[in-house]
């Protein structure tokens, strides 16, 4: 328990290794733990931000899809306007080409009646004209009578 | 050697391991007298204490030494591959410690001096393994040296109080030395002087003077002093009563287990006041009153 020279070199082994802490083993240890302390500050402020970008991304796509559907909506009320105007629209031109079909068909029944109407005159004419040739007697002449059998054929 | 009763026991495991010079003329321990002046080791308490100042404890200083020397590869080793990913086993002990040491520092000081962590941590750690050295049984080693031929062997440095004393004064010096380069002379002797009394009476303020310089030098020499004595004077009586346990024959055990129980809280807390104390010395040389 006497106090002598150890005092002083205990003082130089702690000088020594003060230093050496001090250099070689503070420094790297303490960089690390901040290094990481940042690391995980950023981390987690990243994970905040991904948070808040997914909320926004969520409301976008609610956003989207109500727009999309309202889209839909309209394309759907236009699309079954148009069906209507069309339908309309055939039955009014299946109306027109059903009267036009009528009115062809009347004119082609009275142009057939009047072909008729015309060869039956003929024949008649011509009949008549045996007809009266053969109580005449005599040949008569087609030519000079022809006048006359034109006017009977038109008047039948 | 005096090992055969209760006090020579005692006292042969207090002893240090002294090497130093005897005079000429000196009369040994054994009977027989040096013809001249000799270097060599004390093979007992009264030729270590003749050996004077300019002696060493060989056995302090190795341990001491060997202690730090162990401290600093295990954190040296941890700070080389050291990664600021995920800590593997030993760097997640080494990363509490280091925090628990930053943190001690930053709550007592607030200023920007790149000693007083480190410092912190080789002293916290330093003299946690040595007060460690407590708790090998105390006939282990010692014996092991005598049958080495080693008269004395004390492997708690932390008991000798020059182990002990070195460390507080160099705080000391090194606190004195950041209040001249921070506050310079002035500041340090208006600090010593102008403080605990005042007074805006310039007069009775000059009076007081003595008085303020008479109580904070006192105070501050009381701090290197209380600082060393009280890690030492914990360890001494720790170490002593391990030694008067080990006397009592096998009723030994359960006592020295209790005791070493408690112990383990003193070495800690020892380790962690010396610690904490120089950190307070230190911020207190870098703030005002």
């Amino acid at each position: 328990m006497n106090i002598n020279a150890t005092i002083i070199g205990q003082t130089i082994a702690f000088a020594f290794f003060v230093w050496f802490c001090m250099k070689y083993i503070w420094p790297p240890i303490i960089g690390a733990l901040n290094e990481r302390q940042k690391k995980i500050a950023d981390g987690l402020a990243a994970a905040d931000r991904a948070t808040k970008d997914l909320e926004l991304a969520q409301a976008k796509a609610v956003e989207e899809l109500h727009l999309a559907r309202e889209q839909a909506k309209e394309i759907l009320e236009q699309a079954n306007q148009r069906a209507t105007v069309i339908v309309e629209e055939a039955k009014g031109e299946a109306r027109k080409e059903g009267e036009r079909l009528i009115v062809a068909a009347r004119a082609e029944i009275d142009q057939e009646a009047n072909q008729a109407r015309e060869a039956l005159r003929a024949q008649v004419a011509s009949i008549a004209v045996a007809g009266a040739g053969k109580i005449l007697g005599k040949q008569i002449d087609e030519a000079a009578n022809s006048e006359l059998v034109e006017q009977l054929a038109a008047d039948l | 050697m005096a090992a055969n009763t209760a006090s020579g026991y005692i006292q042969h495991h207090l002893q240090n391991l002294t090497y130093g010079q005897l005079p000429a003329g000196y009369e040994r321990s054994d009977g027989s007298v040096l013809n001249d002046a000799t270097w060599t080791i004390a093979h007992s308490a009264q030729e270590a204490s003749d050996m004077g100042f300019w002696a060493i404890h060989v056995d302090s200083m190795l341990w001491s030494v060997f202690l730090g020397l162990i401290f600093l590869l295990i954190f040296r080793s941890v700070a080389k591959k050291i990664t600021s990913g995920v800590p593997g086993g030993l760097q997640n002990v080494i990363e509490t410690i280091v925090e628990f040491v930053d943190t001690s520092v930053k709550e007592s000081f607030h200023g920007r001096n790149p000693v007083i962590a480190p410092l912190a941590l080789t002293i916290f750690c330093w003299v946690f393994f040595m007060n460690l050295m407590d708790l090998i049984p105390v006939d282990w080693i010692p014996g092991l040296a005598t049958l080495a031929g080693v008269p004395y062997m004390k492997i708690v440095p932390t008991t000798d109080p020059n182990i002990t004393m070195a460390m507080s004064i160099s705080v000391f010096l090194l606190m004195l030395f950041y209040w001249v380069k921070v506050k310079g002379f002035g500041g340090l002797f208006s600090d010593l002087a102008l403080h605990p009394f005042t007074s805006d009476n310039l007069v009775i303020k000059t009076i007081l003077i003595p008085v303020n310089l008479l109580l904070e030098t006192v105070s501050l020499i009381a701090k290197p002093i209380s600082l060393g004595l009280r890690l030492f004077g914990n360890l001494y009586a720790g170490e002593l009563i391990f030694i008067l346990i080990a006397m009592i024959g096998y009723l030994q055990l359960p006592l020295h287990f209790g005791w070493a129980l408690l112990h383990v809280l003193v070495i800690t807390l020892q380790a962690y006041i010396f610690m904490t104390l120089t950190i307070v010395y230190l911020s207190m040389a870098h703030e005002d009153h």
